[in-house]
C-alpha cells in the first residue's frame, strides 16, 4: 500500500547563506495492508520528515513515494488532495483547526469532505469522541481552548473518522493517560484488522511492541557527511 | 489512481499572461491551470503583481500578452478574445468577483434582498415571491438574519456587508470565484467566521476560486494550491501546505519566516 | 428683423431633429442623441417637446397643446401661443380635430387615429438613471439588453410598499427589446402606448434625447408574474361628466376638506357634458 523507493531530501536555507542540508538519502520502506510499521531513530534523525514526505507536505529531492497507485513525489496538487481525502490519513503531533469550528464538526470534517450527510458524519464523530473520553459538553466548543491531551484526542478522532486504507500516525499516544492510550491502540488494531496500512512513530516502547509488526530505523537513511558549506 | 473527482479539462488555463505599465512589469509570463473544485491562493507583498494578475484574469484589465482559456459550455474559449457582451454575460453567470471592500461589490442604495436577487433578475427571474425566497435562503447560508432582507447594506457591519457580497455573487451558482483580499479590513474574529463560511460554500458548491491575499493564514485555511509572486513573477507554486512548510525559493522562505507567531 | 423662421427653428436644425426622429422611429424605444438648441424657455419647461413639434409642423397642421390634460394652464397656453406666433398654424382644443398634439404628462382620453402625432415632453429619458448614475454603464446596459436592474427597482418597490408603488413614469418594454421611460404619464395611461394608431414622439431638451413609438408598436409595462401590472386610477367617477374610466384630478374645494374628482383631460370632460352626460356635481346643480 505504501512503497518508498530511493527517497532523498535536502533542505536549502537560502537566508542562511544558502546552506544545503542533506537529511535523507536512499530511503526504502514498504507497508502492506493490515501491517503496522514503526519508525525508530534518535530525535532529529528524520522520522517526522519521512512521514511528512509521504503525506506530501515536504518535497522529495529524488526517489518515489507510492501510496496505492499515486506517486506522491511527482503528483499534481489536486491528485495529492484527492489522495488525502479518501486514501491517506495523517495524525500529526499538532492539532491545526479553523478557529471557531465546534469539535464535533472538526472530527466530522473528513467524512463531510467525502460527501457523507451531516447527520451521519456527526453521529460517527460523536461515537469516536465518546470512545476517546471527550465529554459531550465540549463537543460544541472549538478545540483551540482544550488542554494538550484533549487536543491530541480530538486530532486522533479526526484521523480515524474515515476508514483510510493508509494511515500515518506521528506520536499518537503522547500526552495520553493509560486509559486513553489503550483506546488509541485499540483503534490502531481495529484499523489493521480492516486492512489499513499504518506507518507510525511511537516513543512509547510499550505501544510499539503492542501494535507494530516491524520496525524501520531511519538512521539507516541519514547521509554520513558533514554539513556542506555554500559554494 | 482514483480519478473520478478529476476531469480531463482544466476549468481555467492561463498561458503566459503579461501586463506592463510602460517600462514596468505588472505581471509577467504567468501560467497555470485551475481545475474544478480547486482553490488557488496567490500571495505576495504589495507590488508583487497579484492584484494586477487578478484584474487581468477577471477582465477588469486588458493584458498585453497571453491567454485566459475558460472551459465554457461550448468548450474552451479564450476569454480575452471574447466580445464584450459575452464577457459581461460570463461575469454575471459563471464567474463572480468578491471585492476587498464590500461597498465596491454591492449596491448600497438597494436592500439586501434586492442585492442578492439582482443576478437572478438579470438572468430572467420574474416571480417576486420566488426571488424573495431564494434571497432569504442565501442570507441564511451566509448567516445574515432573514429579517434583515429589507435593510440596506449601509445598515450592516463590515463583516455582514462582506457576507452579503458573497451571497450576491454566489446566488447564480458560478463555477469560478475571484476574491481580492476577502478578509482584509475585517476584525480577526469576523475573519475566522468568514473563512469558515467560504470553506463550507466552496465545498458544498464545488466552486473553484482564485484568492489574492497577503495573509498566509488565510491561504493555509482556504487554498488547495498556492502561487507566490514577487515583482510581477511567480517564484513558486504548489500544494499549499507544502509551499508553506517546505518552501524552496529564497523569497518564499523569507515570507514564511516573517510571519509573526501568536 | 422681427420675422421668425417657420416654427422658430432654422431649417438645418429641423432637418437634424427629423433625422433623429427617423432614427428613433426605426429603432422603437431607443434613445437617439440630438443637438438640443437654446429655446426661448428654460430647461424643464418643455424644450424637448417644443423642438420635436417645431420639426414636425407644416403650415396645414392643427396643433393642440395640453399640460396634465388641460388646454388652459399657463404652460399649455404659452406653448400654443408660441407656435401660433412663429408658425401661424391653426390651433384647437378638440383632440379629434388636432393633427399634432404636444402633451406634458398625459395621454388624451379620446382615442387617437392614424395620421395624428403625439409629442411628449420628457424630463429624464433614461429609465435606469436612478439606480445607475453612470451614462457609460446605462448605454451598455441598453445595447446589451442587460435589464436586470430595472426589475430590481420594481422589487424594491414591492419590498418597501407591498406593491409596485411606481405610479407615473412606469417603465415599459418596447417590441420586446428596449426598456423605455414613457415620460411622467400616470401608469393608468400606459396601456394606451401600445398598438396606438398615432405616431408617438418623445423629446428631452435638457438631456438631448429623442425616442419614438411608431404606430401599432407593441409596448408592455414591466412587472412580476405574481405582481402583474395594474393601470390604476382613483376609484371614482368624474363629478362633472360622470365618466367612469377616465383619469381623474382630485380638487379640494373648501377649507373643510371637501373634494371633487374631475377628468384631468379637460377636452374629454367638456365634450361629454356637451353630449349630455352628467356627473354627481352637475346633477346636484341641476337639481338646485
Amino acid at each position: 500500500m505504501i512503497r518508498v523507493s530511493n527517497l532523498s531530501k535536502t533542505f536549502t536555507l537560502h537566508n542562511q547563506g544558502s546552506a544545503a542540508i542533506p537529511v535523507m538519502t536512499g530511503a526504502e520502506l514498504t507497508v502492506a495492508p493490515g501491517e503496522c510499521v514503526g519508525l525508530t531513530g534518535a530525535s532529529g534523525a528524520g522520522k517526522s520528515t519521512l512521514m511528512r514526505m509521504i503525506w506530501g507536505n515536504y518535497l522529495a529531492a529524488s526517489g518515489s513515494i507510492m501510496v496505492g497507485d499515486t506517486d506522491v513525489a511527482t503528483a499534481e496538487p489536486r491528485q495529492i488532495i484527492a489522495l488525502r481525502r479518501a486514501t491517506l490519513g495523517y495524525v500529526s503531533q499538532f492539532l491545526r483547526v479553523v478557529p471557531r469550528v465546534p469539535t464535533l464538526d472538526v472530527v466530522a470534517e473528513p467524512l463531510r469532505a467525502l460527501g457523507t450527510p451531516a447527520e451521519e458524519a456527526r453521529a460517527h464523530a460523536a461515537s469516536l469522541l465518546k470512545r476517546l473520553n471527550i465529554p459531550e459538553r465540549l463537543w460544541s466548543l472549538s478545540p483551540t481552548t482544550f488542554s494538550g491531551g484533549e487536543q491530541q484526542r480530538v486530532n486522533i478522532a479526526r484521523g480515524f473518522a474515515h476508514r483510510y486504507p493508509a494511515l500515518l500516525l506521528d506520536e499518537p499516544t503522547a500526552s495520553l493517560d493509560a486509559a486513553n492510550r489503550e483506546t488509541v491502540l485499540t483503534l490502531i488494531e481495529e484499523a489493521k484488522q480492516r486492512g489499513a496500512a499504518i506507518l507510525g512513530i511511537f516513543h512509547d516502547e510499550g505501544a510499539r511492541a503492542r501494535v507494530c509488526d516491524r520496525l524501520v530505523d531511519v538512521t539507516a537513511f541519514t547521509p554520513h557527511r558533514a554539513m556542506e558549506p555554500a559554494a | 489512481m482514483k480519478m473520478d473527482a478529476i476531469t480531463a479539462t482544466p476549468l481555467l488555463r492561463v498561458d503566459r499572461l503579461t501586463k506592463r505599465y510602460g517600462p514596468r512589469i505588472g505581471c509577467a509570463n504567468v501560467s497555470f491551470d485551475l481545475w474544478p473544485g480547486e482553490v488557488l491562493g496567490i500571495v505576495g507583498e504589495s507590488g508583487s503583481g497579484k492584484s494586477t494578475l487578478l484584474s487581468c484574469l477577471a477582465g477588469h484589465l486588458t493584458p498585453d500578452e497571453g491567454q485566459v482559456i475558460f472551459d465554457t459550455a461550448q468548450g474552451p474559449r479564450d476569454v480575452l478574445r471574447m466580445t464584450e457582451p459575452e464577457r459581461r454575460r460570463l461575469s454575471r453567470t459563471h464567474w463572480a468577483f468578491v471585492h476587498q471592500n464590500p461597498r465596491d461589490g454591492l449596491r448600497m442604495g438597494v436592500t439586501a434582498g434586492g442585492n442578492v436577487g439582482e443576478r437572478l433578475m438579470a438572468i430572467g427571474a420574474r416571480h417576486y415571491g420566488g426571488i424573495r425566497d431564494k434571497a432569504t435562503d442565501w442570507l441564511g447560508r451566509v448567516e445574515i438574519a432573514a429579517e434583515r432582507i429589507d435593510d440596506r447594506p449601509s445598515a450592516f457591519s463590515g463583516g455582514m456587508q462582506q457576507r452579503l457580497q458573497i451571497a450576491r455573487n454566489l446566488v447564480t451558482g458560478p463555477r469560478l470565484v475571484f476574491m481580492d483580499e476577502p478578509t482584509g479590513g475585517l476584525d480577526v474574529s469576523v475573519q475566522a467566521r468568514l473563512l469558515d463560511l467560504l470553506r463550507g460554500l466552496v465545498r458544498e458548491m464545488g466552486l473553484s476560486a482564485i484568492i489574492v491575499t497577503h495573509d498566509l493564514a488565510v491561504v493555509r485555511l482556504l487554498a488547495d494550491r498556492l502561487m507566490v509572486m514577487k515583482s510581477g513573477h511567480v517564484v513558486e507554486q504548489g500544494l499549499t501546505d507544502q509551499v508553506l512548510d517546505d518552501p524552496q525559493h529564497p523569497y518564499t522562505q523569507l515570507l514564511v519566516s516573517s510571519v509573526l507567531q501568536v | 428683423m422681427t420675422d421668425y423662421n417657420f416654427a422658430y427653428l432654422d431649417e438645418q436644425t429641423k432637418r437634424m431633429i427629423r433625422r433623429a426622429i427617423l432614427k428613433g422611429v426605426a429603432v422603437p424605444g431607443y434613445q437617439v442623441p440630438f443637438a438640443s438648441r437654446e429655446m426661448p424657455m428654460p430647461y424643464g419647461w418643455g424644450t424637448g417637446g417644443v423642438q420635436v413639434t417645431a420639426a414636425c409642423l407644416t403650415p396645414d397642421d392643427r396643433l393642440k397643446v395640453i399640460d396634465q390634460g388641460a388646454d388652459d394652464t399657463t404652460n399649455a397656453v404659452s406653448i400654443r401661443k408660441f407656435f401660433q406666433r412663429t408658425a401661424g398654424v391653426a390651433v384647437t382644443e378638440a383632440t379629434a380635430d388636432a393633427t399634432v398634439i404636444q402633451t406634458r404628462h398625459r395621454i388624451p382620453e379620446h382615442p387617437l387615429t392614424e395620421g395624428q402625432i403625439l409629442v411628449y415632453q420628457v424630463p429624464i429619458p433614461e429609465p435606469l438613471r436612478f439606480l445607475e448614475p453612470r451614462e457609460t454603464e446605462t448605454r451598455k446596459m441598453h445595447s446589451l439588453e442587460e435589464y436586470g436592474l430595472m426589475h430590481v427597482k420594481l422589487y424594491e418597490d414591492i419590498a418597501r410598499h407591498g406593491s409596485i408603488a411606481t405610479s407615473y413614469a412606469y417603465p415599459v418594454k418596447v417590441e420586446g427589446r428596449y426598456v423605455m421611460d414613457p415620460s411622467p404619464i400616470p401608469k393608468f395611461d400606459n396601456p394606451k402606448l401600445s398598438d396606438n394608431p398615432a405616431l408617438q414622439l418623445f423629446g428631452a431638451g435638457r438631456e438631448q434625447r429623442i425616442y419614438a413609438l411608431p404606430p401599432y408598436t407593441h409596448v408592455v409595462s414591466l412587472d412580476f408574474d405574481d405582481h402583474p401590472f395594474q393601470a390604476s386610477k382613483a376609484p371614482h367617477d368624474c363629478d362633472l361628466c360622470g365618466a367612469p374610466d377616465s383619469y381623474l384630478d382630485e380638487v379640494i374645494t373648501d377649507d373643510a376638506g371637501s373634494r371633487m374628482f374631475v377628468c384631468s383631460d379637460t377636452d374629454f370632460c367638456r365634450s361629454r357634458r356637451e353630449a349630455g352626460h352628467a356627473g354627481r356635481l352637475t346633477m346636484q346643480e341641476a337639481a338646485e
